[in-house]
């Protein structure tokens, strides 16, 4: 048993066994058929949308109930089941009974299709998403590129419902929301170059494993270089504003543009457009989490005999843990909502284009040199 | 998986010719540039199909997210509601547009006609390893550094036309 003292650095400098992500759930899931139908095909894409329905239902709109409650020194819903537990399902129930209103001067094809091309651009980014080192919808050679595409149609939608609702809230709502998606796209982009850089691949699984080891939490990629917390946090400002979320909440200002660009959407068409908010949340917590968090790598460490890292590693904890970071950047979401007041139009550009883009330039050039030389 | 890939390919020309057809045919401009959307994300699928991912990444990002977002922006903006105001302005385009239209249809005629030898492959990778952006990226940096840098000089005037165009009429103190 060698001292402490000499046990740090050696384990520090000791390349680091990276974990190998077999994908084998999905494989399992492809080779499923019952009665020569292919239904493992459909069971991939099903379970992220299940698991978005639960987490929309209980950390979403349940929790950032009882998250703004807690911050105003409220109680939030108590009544519907225990500790209003129901709350959300019976929220649902209302909005399905719902008429399914379209106004008579709406554009009617853009209106109805506007919230379905907004979920399905926040839902198809899931197919890049690493649940677990066995579960990833498609482990594509370019997948963190991919999420960040796929989520530019997300713009497409939100113009379609501003424009097809024939509504001057609408349309204002809809031209900020946009202009602020496709401004905040770079400071995003850039903040994702780094932590690409830093794995060396665009495959999320691939990034995951970079950041795998005995030593937990000190491989994650956001601890390998001075600047990759600078890149974190920028990236984190960029993903409120690209989710609409307060304080970037401009798009649908209750204060000025009664609710943006979905003011004539109610029923279930509301309930999609929300759906896809709390789905974007969680996407850019777990495309955060993967880059710079170690996505599911156990934090723990291996500390001489107790193999702390060893014990929760593996596919079930590698679940748990992506899931616990998603949520853990969901709930600072809510909290940053809560907490902080609406940027004005201008200051939302001048925060974009003048503070976040040069420094994300700056830690760029500054990142690629550490990798290269230094690392 | 052969016919899979044509049962998708087929749906997938049929999206991009909806989409052109009902560029060039729908009244309403904004109809027009949402068509346009279409086709350009059904070709990212083509893209897709021949394994170029990162091609087809690309071909969604820039055109079907940013630069229509950007089309569709200036539509609204401009409220070109009615194409009756703008028939007159441009005849040059159209005509330099039949101009352009043609050339394209002569090409196409010409390489469907000649059957002219396409040009042999010249590298052992396989498809899926010449759509990587690892390899993109070192083609780019080797073999056609010169014109990749020209495109981002362009690029670069392109950025600057732009300030230069929205700052014409600008005085900071009015």
């Amino acid at each position: 048993m060698k001292p402490l003292a000499l046990l740090v650095p050696d384990a520090l400098t000791a390349t680091a066994v990276p974990v190998q992500a077999e994908n084998s759930w999905v494989k399992a899931f492809e080779s499923l058929e019952v009665f020569g139908v292919p239904v493992g095909i459909f069971a991939i894409p099903a379970i992220p949308l299940v698991f978005i329905a639960l987490y929309a239902l209980y950390v979403g709109v349940y929790g950032e109930r009882k998250v703004s409650a807690f911050m105003q020194d409220r109680i939030g819903p108590n009544e519907t089941g225990k500790w209003g537990l129901l709350q959300t399902i019976a929220d649902i129930l209302k909005l399905i009974q719902k008429e399914d209103i379209v106004p008579i001067a709406a554009d009617k094809p853009l209106f109805v299709l506007g919230p379905l091309i907004i979920f399905v651009g926040a839902f198809a980014a899931y197919a890049v998403l690493p649940f677990s080192s066995e579960f990833i919808g498609a482990d594509l050679n370019v997948g963190v590129f991919y999420a960040v595409s796929i989520v530019s149609v997300e713009a497409v939608g939100i113009l379609m419902c501003g424009w097809g609702s024939n509504n001057k809230w609408s349309l204002f709502g809809a031209v900020r929301s946009v202009a602020q998606v496709v401004s905040y796209e770079i400071p995003a982009s850039i903040a994702i170059l780094v932590g690409v850089m830093m794995a060396g691949s665009l495959s999320m699984q691939k990034i995951v494993m970079s950041q795998s080891g005995e030593l937990g939490i000190l491989h994650y990629a956001v601890f390998q270089s001075p600047v990759a917390w600078i890149a974190m946090i920028i990236y984190f400002i960029a993903a409120l504003a690209e989710c609409n979320r307060a304080p970037f909440d401009i798009p649908e200002a209750e204060s000025e543009l009664v609710s943006g660009y979905f003011t004539e959407y109610g029923g279930m068409k509301f309930a999609m457009i929300f759906l896809a908010e709390y789905a974007s949340m969680f996407m850019t917590s777990v495309i955060l989490s993967v880059l710079f968090l170690g996505g599911w790598n156990s934090p723990l460490p291996n500390i001489g005999g107790v193999a702390l890292n060893d014990w929760t590693s593996g596919p079930v904890w590698g679940a748990f843990w992506i899931i616990l970071k998603g949520f853990f950047f969901v709930i600072v979401m809510m909290w940053v909502r809560w907490t902080f007041p609406r940027f004005r139009v201008d200051q939302l550009m001048y925060l974009c284009w003048k503070v976040l883009t040069p420094i994300a330039l700056l830690i760029f050039v500054f990142a690629a040199v550490w990798e290269l030389y230094v690392r | 998986m052969e016919t899979v890939s044509f049962i998708l390919f087929s749906f997938l020309g049929a999206l991009v010719m909806v989409g052109s057809i009902g560029t060039v045919w729908s009244r309403n401009p904004v109809t027009s540039a949402l068509f346009l959307v279409l086709n350009f994300f059904a070709l990212g699928g083509i893209y897709l199909l021949l394994e170029a991912q990162f091609i087809a990444v690309v071909q969604v990002i820039v055109y079907a997210g940013a630069i229509m977002v950007l089309f569709l922006f200036t539509i609204m903006l401009l409220n070109l509601d009615d194409e009756q105001a703008l028939k007159e302005k441009f005849d040059l385009q159209k005509g330099f547009g039949i101009l352009l239209g043609g050339v394209l249809l002569v090409e196409v005629l010409y390489i469907l006609g000649l059957k002219i030898n396409l040009p042999q492959k010249s590298t052992t990778l396989t498809p899926v390893e010449i759509g990587e952006a690892k390899n993109i990226g070192r083609e780019l940096i080797t073999n056609f550094l010169f014109p990749f840098e020209i495109v981002s000089i362009l690029l670069l005037l392109a950025v600057v036309g732009a300030i230069v165009l929205a700052k014409k009429n600008f005085s900071p103190n009015t």
